[in-house]
C-alpha cells in the first residue's frame, strides 16, 4: 500500500543519508553512465505525458525527456527504465535515489525547488490548472461552483490551488482526495464529486480515459501557473546540466528547423548555428561529459521539441492540444532556450 | 566468626568481575550506551547529510499554514490552519474510524462466533460461510467493494432519497439533522452525567445484594429508566434548550446537518466486517475452550441455556478470548490506514500523504506517524491488559 511504500522509500532515503559521507560531485552522472541506463520516474498513466501504449511501451513527452537524456549519454534513446509513481511518492523516490530523474508532469514551485534537495532542470510544458465538470450539471464557469464537491489527487499543487481559488472567490467546496488518478477519475464518473480539477493538459488526458468523454467538459478558467519540468537531485551539477541541455537541445533544434527527418542532411548545412548544435564544429560534447554528437542523437532518435509535442499531445495524438504557450518564443509562445554556443 | 552468615562463610570474597549480578549490570550498561551512541550517531549523521543535500529538516513546518482543505474534520479546521492542526484532524479521523470499527467488529464478531456454534445446522453453516469469505479476501479489496458498491450506486444529491425531509441519502453521504445546543443545555448535560453515575452505583449495589442474598434485581429496566427519564425531565423542565439543524439542498450539495460521508461508512463497514470474521473465530475457540463439563454441570443445576452462556461459559471463555482479541483491535487500528485508498482523510492520508508532499519532510512526518500508531497500539494493549487482569480467574 501507499503508506508502506512511502515508509520504505523514506527508510531507504534515511539509510542512504545515515551512512553517506559528503555529497560527491557527479555521483548520479557517474552511476548512470556505469549502469548503462537512465532510471526514469514517470506517472502511473497519463496519456500524452507518460503512459504505456497497447504494446506496453512507454510514450509521452515526459518519457521523451528521459529518452533524450539517454540518447545524449549513450547514443541510444532506448536505454531507459521506468518507475511509475503517483504524486505522493515521486519526490521521495527521487530523494532516495530509486530514480535518476523525474519528469512526471511536476510543477516547478518555490518550495519544491528550495526545500526538497531537488532541482528543476527546465520546463517541458507550460500548463495551468483547470476544472472539468459533467455536462449534465449545466455549469459554464467555475465561478458558479460554490458548494461543489471536487475530486483531486493527493500530493499535488492542485490541492493548494483549489483551496486558494475557492477562498479568494469566497466560495465553499469539499475536496475528496484520492491517491491515484484512476480512482479520481472513477469517483468523478460515478458522481461522487461535481468536478475534477487538475492541470488543464491532464484534464484533456483524463477526459479521454472516461467511458464517455463527451459527457464531460473542461471549463474555460485557468487558475494557476503550472510550469512542468524534469527534476533531479541537488548536488550533481554534471547530471543537472545534461538533463537541462537535453531539453534545450530539442528546443534549439526546432528553432533551427532541424527535424528527425532532415537531421542527417543538416549535418552538411553551412549554417554555423546548426553546425554547432549538431556537434560538427565549435562546441564540444565533452563539456557535458558526452559525445560530440549528443544533440544529433537526441534529434535523430527523439525529435525536436515541436515534433515531440505534436506526436504526444498535439495534432498527432488523441489529445489534440494546440501549442499555445508552448509555441516557440518567436512563434507567439514562451518556449525559449539559451543558445548552444 | 560466630556471627558469620552463610554468605560470609564463602571461602574467599568473590572478585567483583566474577560476581554474576555485577557482570550483568556492567554488560547492560555497556549495551545501553552502545545503542544510545549508535542512535545518536545515526540521527546526527542523517541530519547533517540532509542539510548538505539541501533537504529541510526540523519540526518548524508544524507551525506553517497548510493551505489545503480536508473533507471531514471533527475540530475547527480551514486552509489557514497549521500543519500541526492538520495532524490533529487526521489523528482524530483515524481514532474515529478505529473506535467505530472496534465497536461494530466486536458486536458482529461475538454474534457470529456464538452462531457458529449453534446447534442449528443452517445457522452454524451461514456463520461459517461468513467467516470464511470475509477472512480470506484481502481487506483492501473489501474496502473498494463497499465503497464502489454503496457509495457509487446511490443517486446524486438532487435525486437524494429522503425520509421526512430531514434525512437525506445520496452519493454525497447520509445527511442527518444536527443538534444545536442552546445556553440552558448545561443542566441536561449534568443530569446525563448524574444518571450515569447513579446507574453505576445501582449496578454495584445489585451485584453485592445478589452475592449476599442470591436475589436478582433487574438493573436493565431500572437503568434505562434512570438514563432516559432523568435527563428528559430536566431537559423539558429547563424549556428544551436545543433545536435541530436540518440539512437542505443548496446548489450542488446539502448544507447544514451532520454528514456521514460514504468514505467513512465504507471504511468502517469493511474494517468491522473483516475484523469481525477473525473475532468470531476467536470467540468460537474461546467458548470451545470451556470444558463441556461446565455446561453440563450448569444445566444440571437447572440454569437456562441463555444463562449458562452468560453466567458460566462467557466469563470463562473471556480469559481465552481477550489476548487474541487485543491483537485484532490492534490490527483494525493499523488497517485503518488503508483509508487513503478511498479518500477518507485519516492520519496517513492527510499527514503522511498531503502534508508530507507539500513540505517534503518525509523523515520527520513518517517518524511522527509511526510513533502515533505505536502509541495508539500501546494504549489499546494497556487497556486490554488491564481488562484481562480484571477478568482473569481469581482464586478465592
Ligand atoms: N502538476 C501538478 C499535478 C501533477 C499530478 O500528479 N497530476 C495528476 C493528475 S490527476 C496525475 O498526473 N496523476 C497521474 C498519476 O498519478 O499517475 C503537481 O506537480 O503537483
Amino acid at each position: 500500500m501507499n503508506f508502506k511504500r512511502i515508509s520504505v522509500l523514506t527508510a531507504a532515503a534515511t539509510a542512504g543519508l545515515m551512512i553517506a559521507g559528503t555529497v560527491q560531485a557527479g555521483a548520479t552522472f557517474d552511476a548512470v553512465k556505469k549502469k548503462g541506463y537512465v532510471q526514469c520516474g514517470v506517472s502511473t498513466g497519463l496519456p500524452g505525458f507518460s503512459a504505456t501504449d497497447d504494446k506496453g511501451n512507454w510514450k509521452g513527452i515526459d518519457v521523451d525527456a528521459c529518452r533524450a537524456v539517454a540518447a545524449a549519454m549513450f547514443g541510444d534513446a532506448s536505454k531507459v527504465k521506468y518507475t511509475p509513481l503517483n504524486a505522493k511518492e515521486r519526490f521521495t523516490a527521487l530523494q532516495s535515489g530509486e530514480i535518476d530523474m523525474l519528469p512526471r508532469n511536476t510543477t516547478w514551485t518555490f518550495t519544491r525547488d528550495t526545500s526538497l534537495g531537488l532541482n528543476f532542470a527546465g520546463v517541458n510544458y507550460y500548463d495551468g490548472q483547470g476544472f472539468m465538470v459533467s455536462k449534465k450539471l449545466g455549469v459554464k464557469s467555475a465561478k458558479e461552483l460554490s458548494g461543489a464537491s471536487v475530486c483531486i489527487q493527493a500530493g499535488t499543487t492542485t490541492e493548494l490551488n483549489l483551496a486558494d481559488y475557492f477562498r479568494a472567490n469566497k466560495m465553499e467546496y469539499k475536496a475528496i482526495t484520492y491517491d491515484s488518478s484512476d480512482e479520481t477519475v472513477k469517483a468523478f464518473e460515478a458522481g461522487r464529486c461535481d468536478m475534477l480539477t487538475s492541470d488543464q493538459s491532464q484534464l484533456y488526458a483524463l477526459r479521454i480515459k472516461l467511458t464517455d468523454p463527451n459527457s464531460a467538459m473542461v471549463l474555460p478558467e485557468v487558475i494557476s501557473k503550472e510550469p512542468l519540468g524534469p527534476v533531479v537531485r541537488q548536488g550533481d551539477d554534471e547530471w543537472f546540466n545534461l538533463v537541462r541541455w537535453s531539453l534545450f537541445a530539442q528546443i534549439n533544434a526546432e528553432e533551427a528547423g532541424i527535424t528527425m527527418k532532415n537531421v542527417d542532411e543538416m549535418l552538411k548545412s553551412a549554417d554555423p548555428n546548426i553546425r554547432r548544435i549538431l556537434g560538427v564544429e565549435g562546441v564540444k560534447g565533452e563539456f557535458l561529459g558526452v559525445d560530440d554528437k549528443w544533440a544529433y542523437n537526441i534529434v535523430k532518435q527523439v525529435g525536436n521539441y515541436g515534433e515531440m509535442f505534436e506526436r504526444n499531445v498535439g495534432e498527432g495524438s488523441a489529445l489534440k492540444i494546440s501549442r499555445g504557450q508552448n509555441a516557440l518564443w518567436n512563434k507567439g509562445g514562451i518556449q525559449y532556450a539559451p543558445p548552444i554556443r | 566468626m560466630a556471627d558469620a552468615s552463610p554468605e560470609r562463610d564463602s571461602p574467599a570474597k568473590p572478585r567483583l568481575l566474577s560476581d554474576p549480578k555485577f557482570r550483568a549490570l556492567v554488560f547492560q550498561i555497556i549495551a545501553s550506551i552502545t545503542v544510545a551512541a549508535f542512535i545518536f550517531f545515526i540521527v546526527r549523521n542523517t541530519l547533517t547529510n540532509m542539510e548538505s543535500r539541501g533537504i529541510s529538516t526540523g519540526f518548524g513546518f508544524l507551525d506553517r499554514a497548510s493551505g489545503f482543505g480536508i473533507l471531514q474534520s471533527l475540530i475547527e479546521y480551514n486552509e489557514t490552519s497549521t500543519y500541526g492542526r492538520t495532524f490533529l484532524v487526521g489523528l482524530l479521523n483515524t481514532i474515529l474510524v478505529s473506535v467505530l470499527g472496534v465497536f461494530f467488529a466486536t458486536i458482529i464478531g461475538f454474534i457470529m462466533g456464538v452462531l457458529r456454534l449453534s446447534s442449528n445446522w443452517l445457522i452454524s453453516k451461514l456463520a461459517a460461510t461468513y467467516i470464511e469469505i470475509f477472512r480470506n479476501i484481502p481487506l483492501l479489496l473489501q474496502i473498494f467493494f463497499w465503497y464502489y458498491a454503496i457509495g457509487f450506486n446511490l443517486p446524486g444529491p438532487r435525486q437524494a432519497m429522503s425520509v421526512g425531509d430531514s434525512l437525506f441519502l445520496s452519493n454525497r453521504g447520509l445527511y442527518i439533522p444536527a443538534p444545536v445546543f442552546e445556553s440552558g443545555f448545561m443542566a441536561t448535560g449534568l443530569a446525563i452525567i448524574a444518571s450515569i453515575v447513579a446507574v453505576i452505583i445501582l449496578a454495584r449495589w445489585a451485584r453485592k445484594r445478589f452475592e449476599a442474598t442470591g436475589q436478582l434485581f433487574h438493573t436493565v429496566y431500572a437503568s434505562l429508566a434512570i438514563l432516559i427519564g432523568v435527563p428528559a425531565v430536566v431537559f423539558f423542565a429547563t424549556g428544551a434548550p436545543m433545536h435541530l439543524d436540518y440539512p437542505s439542498l443548496q446548489g450542488f450539495n446539502f448544507q447544514g446537518g451532520v454528514a456521514i460521508i460514504p468514505e467513512l461508512f465504507a471504511l468502517v463497514l469493511a474494517l468491522s466486517i473483516y475484523t469481525a470474521a477473525f473475532i468470531a473465530e476467536t470467540v468460537r475457540s474461546g467458548i470451545q475452550a470451556v470444558s463441556h463439563g461446565q455446561t453440563e454441570a450448569a444445566s444440571a443445576l437447572g440454569l437456562r441455556p441463555g444463562w449458562i452462556l452468560r453466567l458460566v461459559v462467557i466469563p470463562q471463555a473471556m480469559r481465552v478470548i481477550i489476548p487474541p482479541l487485543t491483537s485484532q483491535y490492534l490490527n483494525l487500528t493499523k488497517n485503518s490506514s488503508l483509508a487513503a485508498a478511498i479518500g477518507y482523510p485519516d492520519l496517513v492520508a492527510v499527514f503522511a500523504g498531503t502534508t508530507l508532499n507539500q513540505t517534503g519532510q518525509a523523515v520527520e512526518i513518517i517518524a511522527i506517524t509511526m510513533s502515533v500508531y505505536l502509541v495508539l497500539s500501546l494504549i489499546i494493549s494497556i487497556f486490554m491488559n488491564w481488562y484481562n487482569a480484571k477478568m482473569a480467574l481469581r482464586e478465592r
